[in-house]
């Protein structure tokens, strides 16, 4: 019965043989070293040195070109507006061009002729209604006042979920609309008004732009963004780590509209002419097609997505006027402008939904493995 | 002094008219975003695609009719057809690649479509609106208790009344109903236990462009005219009631579409003269300052609540 128990003693084990010498450590790979600031600073930096070139081509041609390129200038900033909360925070703004409405209607109330307001818009209180205020002032007060519409708008709006908060833009949107369409003694309604004082220059809007460029820069690479980016990203980790989801948004969303609001100036001052339609679905749609095509995590992709829609609309506008060959002229109809374009964004959603660029050297880290889907 | 009675009655008919287009809108929203979290901004683009289908393309003023010269039991269910089809077809050539992409991504993708759809209506058609004499006489009012209910209004509410209710039936009793609530709830388990995606997604589709035929229907017979732009006003109204009944939520979508509709027809009654051009404002502030008070919507469900 022990004996079962306990079995008889191992047999001792062999002795071991000596260890054969480990090769030497391969040496470390070197870690790439950590680019300085000051490099970083040189995508921004390159991006507006493009952009002044393009400012220069325009100027030097003239005519026709040199408004395609003030257009893509203020274009531009509106995307760059747009790149600050819906590029850091992940949630899309149908409502921006909302602040561009306010911020071009301000500019117009400042600096159009008195005699001119008192007949287009006699329901002007004093304060503006006697005054003419030049480029400066305006540029300023209408963006800041854009500025303040965004940070009410954004308290209420930030507090709902992400698709729930891109509807409800789109609400804001339409509400903007539906105000400036009909407040006839103030906006004129429906109707134009003419007679804004057309400060816009191929340099003062190349020269806006470059700011854009480097407050979206900036805030990307700030604190703010970083917090925004990583809400954006990982929700539930940022907000355990002690972000606030609802500040990061407003401050975001704040920022964006302000420099929407610098688009809106300018786009007034470039117009000449204002009409609350000009800043509904369809400029909506071009500057978040700019925005998705050029890729909207990117600071890159912005400006490139800009370009590259402006060239290609000024083309299709060139077709849509006739082009003469030979004996014929040939007239592309009205209306394929806007088909290809929506086209193409289908086709660039469905193949690159990232956008051309995707991530760059400053907003974007190492691309990050496939998220795991949750729940779907 | 007229009698108060006829007058509310009046009020009411109203409301539930424009309440009716919304909560339609607003169910063939709610019905895609529950199966795949799309929020389908093309949707006011079908509903202005199938009035258009009425029309022989060209550009002038005066609209010469083209399926609107069928019979007319014939000419609706064609005219549901085109829209269930266009609807199903959208998903087919477009949703159907971005299905895996995030909601950002969907969102943007049916706006591109929707866009890209109005912009082909108005190379076929131009932007000029049209006039299009399709039933006349059924706006004749009828006479209900001293008010005078026109007739389009009864049938509009009848029509719709009529709709959600199969639509319940549909949906609670038959299997496919079942399958698609199911999908709602968890896409993934729902496959798991073997629903079938694309039938599924197709088939919402299917029931969201019908619904979109409807109301162009509803409101080519209302207004007379055809206008590539058509519907959008619906269309905004009927997002901001998916918002407001809670996203996902189909009974919420369509209460609050009643909703709406009912604050507006009171707006328009009692706002004076000069402010009655603000009504559409108004009614998106009200929405705005409700979701300030209750951003999870009237009626939020908890299975389709987003926690960020």
């Amino acid at each position: 019965m022990l004996r079962r128990i306990f079995s008889p003693p191992l047999p001792p084990l062999p002795p071991l043989s000596p260890m054969p010498p480990l090769p030497p450590l391969p040496p470390l790979p070197r870690l790439p070293r950590r680019r300085a600031e000051w490099m970083n600073l040189a995508v921004p930096l390159l991006l507006i040195v493009a952009l002044l070139v393009l400012a220069a081509f325009g100027q030097i041609l003239g005519g026709p070109f040199e408004r395609t390129v003030i257009e893509a200038m203020i274009r531009v900033i509106l995307v760059m507006g747009l790149a600050i909360f819906i590029g850091n925070s992940g949630i899309v703004s149908f409502g921006h061009t909302g602040f561009m409405l306010v911020a071009a209607y301000a500019a117009a109330w400042l600096t159009m002729p008195p005699m001119m307001k008192s007949l287009a818009l006699p329901g002007l209180p004093p304060f503006l209604a006697e005054a003419e205020y030049g480029f400066l002032t305006s540029l300023v007060a209408s963006s800041l006042l854009a500025g303040v519409v965004g940070l009410v708008v954004g308290l209420i709006l930030m507090r709902l979920s992400g698709i729930a908060a891109s509807i409800a833009s789109f609400a804001f949107l339409a509400m903007m609309y539906a105000i400036y369409a009909n407040w006839d003694r103030v906006t004129g309604a429906t109707s134009s008004i003419v007679g804004i004082p057309t400060y816009s220059t191929v340099w003062n809007s190349s020269l806006l732009a470059g700011l854009a460029i480097l407050v979206a820069y900036f805030y990307g690479r700030s604190r703010f963004g970083l917090a925004l980016r990583a809400t954006r990203d990982e929700p539930h980790a940022a907000a355990a780590s002690g972000i606030s989801l609802y500040w990061q948004r407003v401050l975001a969303f704040i920022l964006s509209s302000f420099i929407c609001g610098i688009a809106g100036v300018s786009y007034a001052h470039f117009l000449g002419v204002l009409n609350p339609g000009a800043f509904y679905l369809d400029l909506t749609f071009i500057a978040l097609s700019m925005l998705v095509i050029g890729g909207r995590s990117s600071l890159c992709g912005g400006v490139v997505g800009v370009i590259a829609l402006s060239g290609f609309i000024q083309i299709l506008r060139w077709g849509e006027q006739g082009v003469s060959w030979g004996q014929t002229t040939l007239h592309l109809p009205n209306g394929v402008q806007e088909i290809v374009i929506g086209i193409i964004m289908v086709l660039s959603l469905i193949f690159r939904p990232q956008g051309l660029i995707a991530h760059d050297p400053v907003w974007g880290q190492k691309k990050l493995p496939p998220k795991a889907k949750h729940g779907r | 002094m007229t009698p108060i009675g006829p007058y509310i009655l009046q009020i009411l008919f109203d409301s539930l008219t424009l309440g009716s287009l919304y909560a339609m809108g607003a169910l063939g929203i709610a019905l895609i975003f529950g199966v795949m979290r799309l929020v389908n901004f093309a949707h006011g683009n079908f509903v202005a695609f199938c009035v258009f289908a009425l029309l022989v393309p060209s550009t002038e003023v005066t609209a010469r009719v083209f399926l609107g010269a069928l019979p007319t039991p014939l000419l609706i269910l064609v005219i549901l057809a085109i829209g269930a089809g266009l609807s199903m077809a959208s998903e087919i050539i477009v949703f159907r690649h971005i299905r895996q992409a995030n909601p950002v991504t969907m969102m943007i993708a049916s706006f591109a479509t929707g866009f890209t759809l109005q912009y082909i209506l108005l190379f076929l058609f131009s932007s000029r609106p049209k006039t299009v004499d399709l039933w006349a006489g059924i706006s004749t009012p009828v006479t209900i208790a001293g008010a005078h209910i026109p007739l389009l209004q009864l049938i509009t509410i009848g029509v719709t009344l009529v709709l959600l209710l199969s639509l319940t039936w549909l949906l609670r009793r038959t299997q496919f109903g079942i399958e698609m609530r199911g999908a709602a709830e968890d896409f993934m388990m729902a496959r798991l236990l073997g629903v079938r995606a694309n039938r599924i997604i197709l088939a919402a589709f299917a029931v969201s462009g019908f619904l979109a035929a409807s109301i162009g229907l509803i409101l080519v017979a209302q207004s007379g005219t055809a206008d590539i732009k058509m519907g959008l006003p619906i269309m905004l109204v009927a997002f901001v009631s998916t918002v407001i009944g809670g996203m996902g939520n189909l009974f919420g979508a369509v209460m609050a579409g009643f909703l709406v509709g009912l604050v507006t027809t009171l707006l328009q009654v009692t706002l004076p003269l000069e402010l009655r051009g603000f009504r559409d404002a108004l009614v998106y502030a009200a929405v705005i300052l409700m979701l300030l008070w209750r951003p999870q919507g009237l009626f939020a469900s908890a299975t389709a609540k987003e926690r960020v």
